[in-house]
């Protein structure tokens, strides 16, 4: 089957499959998870994930092409974008062979929610601070510490979990990479509101649980590295993602906008087209970051840059549409309302706007790193974390 | 739509760029236009024939491979009327006389294009046009005439008997004006002035100079960035510097893709040109400008002396960003487009 024709097979399955609602709420994991199995009988999951481990085998090609015809529905593939984009081609990339016989499938069918369990809330940016301990007992390790902002943790059949094996060394050094079974005893999921009062992520807390070393991703203490695989991951399914769509229901889009204000004003005039003029030339630039990704050009840290513009239109915009609109726009019932409680988020999850500018000025600029005063410091030496 | 370069352009680019490091380094720039070197760039190069058509003499290429050009002739600050006469081989490509066309293709006359409204009787022009784009260099002025047909293109011969020019003095030390007086100065119709087309592709050849002008600039203080110390550290390591630096980093990717964006629409997709050349200058102009700015500041005092060259970056960049008239026409045509 030649690119055109797969092209064309996906958008027929698409129109007769794709569900019209994209909500997490109760019993839609259920029908997430049916439609998973579906997309994978057909052929869709894991596309460019080899055919041993239950991917197709595909290249990236058909991937795109897929993704093309995906990008007009909103498909209920929400709970698993941790598994698919994070988790998955960790263990993929550095797992055993006995780790991606027994989850890779069953993620890609559906079967198993994946979750993220890196930060902690005095490990964020610097995540390599984290303080949650694994202990070695035989052959387990014992789990006890705290991990936040973990999406869909509390529908999580499985976390990976960076934790730390040794406090002697350097605080990149003494990390492992391990799969916990969120059931487990011991593992406790407390949702987290965000500012917006919604409660899209959590917090998790491990009291004394126990991990099989089977389960151990990567050497022991070489957890960093594994992690830095992981989030090169969710840095490019971020930034793949940006600005492609979105905009649609956004009701701070210039289409949503311009019914709610008075368009006859110069002023309002000119603000609607300064959110015109920078709402296109995000989209522009994640044209070319994708077109260049065609070409086999990879974007690598250049998509912080569009993360860290997207971060910034997103806060522009819901404070513009805000201004604009008035009085009603702070009221509860009002989209708008929603949209500048939830704008600062974009600009903080994935990696802070600061450390986007950091990242863009030692990857894609190639400036002189800062000096780190922890480098070479035992753990159990170094302040982490908040302290007065 | 296309926004990335082709293997044939970025063979283009090399070619301009390795040529302009040659034949005018930064350090050449003061001393103004060199015909020697506007004479090896078309002769060597062909840029001046680059979207002339073949049976004029020129490559046919599109604004996407003019865009390229300039945008490296942009980043050398090269001084000059390669701009000028891009602008008036625009012009001339959308009249039906296009004799013109041949002389820029060699490469043996220079042109510009000004938007005064002339007068002309048929065989001889009158006016004033207070500033005209490379005014002293150019041989030939191209430039709107109300007559009794409507409006029309008309050129004229710098060099001529009823023309006087006055050279005048520019914030902008790389590329000159002059106020063109013609009083009776002997002039030839070229045609209708079409009623669209022009202006804004005059808009996405300037943005793709912008764009080099802003891409050097920055390239200019990354590289101070890592070799300049202050407290005992690089200062691009500093956040103070490094943040700033990666902000201007994202204003020139989306710079550059709305210029390939514009040009791409120039040559394959009219009916988006309007937009894109609207967008192209009220976004790429002013990031231009705020990227010289704060690579000139960034430099520190050194920055703010006659001797370095920070100040020809600031300098042609406020030049191109008020070129086309003041910004704000930009935006309102924006406005008109979305039909606010």
């Amino acid at each position: 089957m030649n690119l055109v024709e797969y092209r064309r097979a996906a958008r027929a399955w698409l129109q007769d499959n794709a569900p019209s609602d994209d909500h997490p709420e109760t019993g839609a994991v259920t029908r997430a998870k049916d439609f998973m199995a579906r997309l994978h009988d057909a052929g869709y999951s894991g596309i460019t994930w080899p055919r041993r481990w239950g991917g197709q085998g595909l290249t990236e090609a058909e991937e795109r092409a897929f993704a093309a015809e995906a990008r007009d529905y909103s498909l209920p593939t929400y709970v698993f974008s941790i598994g698919l984009g994070m988790t998955g081609p960790t263990i993929l990339d550095r797992g055993t062979d006995a780790q991606r016989e027994r989850f890779l499938r069953p993620l890609l069918r559906g079967e198993e929610i994946w979750c993220q369990l890196f930060s902690e809330l005095g490990a964020g940016s610097d995540v390599a601070a984290l303080q949650t301990r694994a202990v070695r007992d035989g052959d387990h390790w014992v789990v006890n510490g705290q991990k936040v902002w973990t999406s869909v943790a509390h529908h999580a059949d499985w976390g990976l979990l960076l934790a730390r094996t040794d406090v002697e060394v350097p605080k990149h050094k003494g990390l492992t990479m391990f799969v916990v079974d969120m059931h487990h005893p011991g593992v406790t999921v407390r949702p987290l509101k965000d500012m917006s009062g919604r409660a899209n992520f959590n917090e998790v807390f491990f009291d004394d649980v126990t991990i099989p070393d089977e389960h151990r991703v990567g050497e022991v203490d070489d957890g960093w590295s594994v992690a830095v695989t992981t989030l090169l991951h969710e840095r490019l399914s971020i930034s793949s993602g940006v600005g492609m769509g979105g905009q649609k229901d956004n009701p701070a889009a210039l289409e949503a906008l311009r019914t709610m204000v008075d368009t006859s004003d110069p002023y309002v005039r000119d603000q609607l087209v300064e959110l015109h003029i920078r709402s296109r030339a995000l989209a522009l630039f994640n044209q070319r970051l994708a077109q260049e990704t065609e070409a086999g050009v990879f974007p690598g840290a250049r998509g912080s840059a569009a993360k860290l513009l997207l971060a910034e239109l997103t806060l522009f915009q819901a404070d513009l549409a805000t201004r604009l609109v008035g009085p009603e726009a702070v009221l509860a019932d009002h989209p708008l309302s929603r949209l500048i409680a939830t704008a600062p988020g974009m600009a903080l999850g994935g990696g802070t706007n600061e450390i986007m500018r950091n990242i863009v000025g030692d990857r894609v600029l190639g400036l002189p790193p800062e000096p780190r005063v922890d480098k070479n410091v035992p753990f159990k030496d170094l302040k982490v974390g908040t302290q007065a | 739509m296309k926004l990335v370069l082709s293997p044939e352009q970025r063979e283009l680019r090399e070619a301009v760029r390795g040529f302009l490091r040659g034949a005018s380094p930064l350090p050449k720039v003061r001393e103004g236009y060199d015909p020697q070197v506007y004479a090896r760039l078309n002769g060597e190069l062909g840029l001046s024939g680059l979207i002339i058509p073949e049976e004029y003499g020129g490559a046919g290429a599109g604004m996407a491979e003019l865009a390229v050009a300039l945008e490296e002739t942009g980043a050398a600050l090269l001084p000059g009327p390669f701009l000028a006469t891009a602008f008036a081989a625009i012009a001339t490509t959308l009249v039906p006389d296009k004799e013109l066309l041949t002389g820029i293709a060699e490469g043996r006359v220079t042109a510009t294009l000004d938007e005064t409204e002339v007068l002309f009787d048929g065989t001889s022009a009158r006016g004033t046009l207070p500033r005209v784009l490379s005014g002293m260099e150019a041989d030939v002025l191209v430039a709107p005439a109300r007559t009794g047909d409507g409006l029309v293109m008309v050129c004229v011969e710098l060099a001529a008997p009823g023309v006087r020019r006055d050279p005048l003095d520019t914030l902008d030390l790389t590329r000159g004006q002059a106020k063109v007086v013609l009083d009776g100065a002997p002039g030839r119709a070229l045609g209708p002035a079409p009623e669209s087309g022009i202006a804004d592709r005059l808009c996405v050849a300037l943005a793709a100079e912008q764009l080099g002008v802003m891409r050097a600039a920055l390239d200019a203080i990354v590289a101070y960035a890592k070799i300049r110390v202050a407290f005992g550290r690089y200062i691009g390591s500093y956040q103070g510097v490094k943040h700033k630096l990666a902000d201007m980093h994202g204003k020139l990717e989306q710079a550059e893709s709305i210029v390939r964006y514009a040009a791409w629409a120039a040559d394959e997709s009219p009916g988006e040109l309007p937009g894109a050349a609207a967008l192209a200058q009220a976004y790429v102009g002013r990031a231009c400008f705020e990227v010289a700015r704060d690579h000139l500041l960034l430099y520190g005092g050194v920055g703010y002396t006659w001797e370095h060259d920070a100040h020809l970056f600031y300098k042609r960049a406020k030049a191109d960003e008020v070129l086309l008239g003041p910004p704000r026409i930009h935006r309102a045509r924006l406005a008109d487009l979305l039909e606010l």
